[in-house]
């Protein structure tokens, strides 16, 4: 989801100090659902999956900040200009957190920020397209916030203690914004003919890519069983995608929404719905950069970065004068 | 002009300083220089939203025609949008918009409190709310202000002509006409001469302390309040009010 499982394999061998007595004692607090600390003893390849998980949910929190600033401006309404304001002002919280729960493990956060301004680290694919219309907003609360939930309720039960805490308090706010998109579209489709087109072609848009979120079918998926292991994962990747379909097709037609999808069906045996064939190519096409916004996106990012530039410096070189004064 | 009259124009020109100071800032979501001042413009920006939502609602009830805090945010024109014109200028850089804010932030603390003493009972409400805000608000801008304005020789020399460039539009803030009379005389509002001295010892003192020079008051611009403004205005109005003009009478 945020974090999409993008993980390469084959990196995360274990390192020579780290004896089997260590790494089974290390297996067994985790079985025994034991939270891990930052400052205990952890095998290296946990560590540096939980950094790559970490960091790339925090940047999918800055970077998804954009698709939803470009409305902030034109919002329709006050008090939707003051919902949607609230809502991406979380989202740069949420990066602050994931940032420093990231930190914990052993990397700044200066680093990790330089690894998204050179395109080295990833975020999740969906923040790449664009937002078109205002009904754009209400699909992104409903489906995406909605998707993430899916994904970051388990992660509040995460071995990783920082992670866990950090992710209490995201899912409140990210079930806020599930409700407000919801929300948005509801009234939409109360709306008058133009407005519940204008929502019905957020939800063609959105749909296929939200479902991309979870990332990978599990059988492509290599790397999900030792995050398992580690209870980094609960619940695999198609697991979690069936979760959001069963529920999210429901609140669809409630809407009075059609899901795009011709093979959609309720299957009475297995008691949910079946869907589709997901285009895979696109999503490996986003995620290798050609997603109609990833330029756009980073583009922005690295720019807000040089231009605050000297900003940041005065603000050394204030600390570091008043430093001296103190010391004088 | 009658009380009523008076009170009603004063709302909507808090009500529009508010919002449009607020929709600034609103473009500058994601092009802040760190997370952290991310999370603080954002906040800001919401405080005054807030404001800007609480006076319109509150010149809706006064001028009783069952206008509402919409209809005065997205379907009035540039000539009725009566802030002033510090407010609707360009972003710029970090610099240009913190000075915006923190000239404006200095008067507004003092006008507000002045506000909570007043004989209007909702405006003395949304004012004593709005004070506690902009308090902070301003701590805040003064703090950068301080630390631009001393920290490197680019981020000084910068700053500097930041305030030399804005200091053109806070003549209007203190320049009374028969709405900011009436307000003062029939409801114990502010005294803007007053409040011009308050603002002058604050601005100095903060200026100083980030080793700036205080502009001359040599000319200065005006006409915000009167509905008279700069290019910019139709600009952020159009964009902020396109949804509500192309699909009239829709809800959302
Ligand atoms: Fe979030
Ligand atoms: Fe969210």
């Amino acid at each position: 989801m945020y974090t999409q499982g993008l993980d390469q394999a084959g990196k995360d061998r274990r390192v020579a100090a780290e004896t089997e007595e260590l790494l089974n004692a290390f297996q067994k607090r985790v079985d025994a659902e034991e939270k891990i600390e930052a400052k205990d003893w952890m095998p290296e390849a946990y560590r540096r999956t939980l950094i790559r998980q970490i960091s790339q949910h925090a940047h999918s929190e800055i970077i998804g900040m954009q698709p939803e600033g470009n409305w902030l401006t034109r919002a329709p309404s006050l008090k939707r200009k003051a919902i949607l304001l609230a809502k991406v002002q979380d989202e740069a919280g949420h990066g602050l957190y994931l940032y420093s729960a990231a930190e914990t493990l052993g990397v700044s956060r200066d680093q990790m920020v330089a690894d998204l301004l050179s395109g080295k680290a990833k975020y999740s694919s969906i923040f790449n397209y664009p937002t078109l219309s205002w009904a754009d907003i209400g699909a992104i609360g409903w489906l995406v916030d909605g998707a993430a939930i899916m994904n970051q309720i388990p992660l509040c039960r995460c071995s990783y203690g920082p992670y866990a805490r950090a992710m209490v308090r995201v899912c409140k706010e990210e079930s806020f914004h599930q409700r407000q998109g919801f929300d948005i579209m509801h009234s939409l489709c109360l709306g008058t003919a133009a407005q519940k087109a204008m929502a019905q072609d957020a939800l063609d848009r959105w749909w296929w890519p939200s479902l991309m979120m979870f990332g990978p079918n599990d059988s492509e998926s290599t790397h999900s069983a030792q995050s398992m292991a580690w209870k980094i994962k609960r619940f695999s990747n198609d697991e979690l995608r069936q979760k959001f379909v069963d529920v999210t097709v429901q609140q669809a037609d409630f809407l009075g929404l059609s899901v795009p999808d011709d093979e959609l069906r309720f299957d009475d045996e297995t008691g949910h719905y079946q869907f589709g064939e997901i285009n895979w190519q696109e999503l490996f096409d986003v995620i290798a950069g050609n997603g109609p916004c990833n330029k756009q996106r980073l583009e922005k990012r690295q720019r807000a970065h040089t231009d605050g530039a000297w900003v940041r410096e005065a603000a050394q070189a204030y600390a570091s004068k008043q430093a001296a004064r103190a010391a004088a | 002009m009658s009380n009523d009259a008076a009170v009603l124009a004063y709302t909507l020109r808090l009500a529009d300083n508010a919002l449009i100071l607020a929709q600034c800032m609103v473009e500058l979501v994601t092009a802040e220089p760190e997370l952290e001042e991310e999370l603080a413009n954002a906040n800001f920006a919401l405080d005054y939203i807030g404001q800007a939502r609480m006076l319109y609602t509150y010149a809706g009830e006064l001028e009783g025609k069952g206008r509402s805090e919409d209809d005065f945010a997205f379907m009035r024109d540039e000539h009725e949008f009566a802030n002033l014109l510090l407010l609707e200028q360009p972003n710029g850089h970090f610099g240009d918009a913190l000075v915006r804010q923190f000239l404006f932030d200095a008067f507004y603390v003092h006008l507000l409190d002045a506000i909570t003493r007043c004989s209007d009972e909702r405006l003395r409400e949304i004012a004593a709310r709005a004070v506690k805000e902009v308090r902070y608000h301003l701590r805040h801008c003064s703090q950068w202000l301080v630390r631009l304005g001393d920290g490197t020789e680019l981020s000084h020399n910068r700053v500097q002509t930041s305030l030399d460039y804005a200091w053109r539009y806070t003549g209007e803030m203190f320049a009374g006409d028969e709405i900011d009379q009436a307000i003062n005389a029939d409801i114990d509002g502010p005294d803007l001469e007053a409040i011009h001295g308050l603002w002058r010892k604050d601005v100095e003192s903060v200026v100083a302390e980030a080793t700036l020079s205080l502009p001359d008051d040599s000319w200065m611009a005006s006409g915000g309040k009167q509905g008279r403004h700069t290019e910019q205005l139709g600009f952020l109005l159009a964009e902020m009010q396109y949804l509500q003009r192309s699909f009239p009478g829709a809800t959302w």
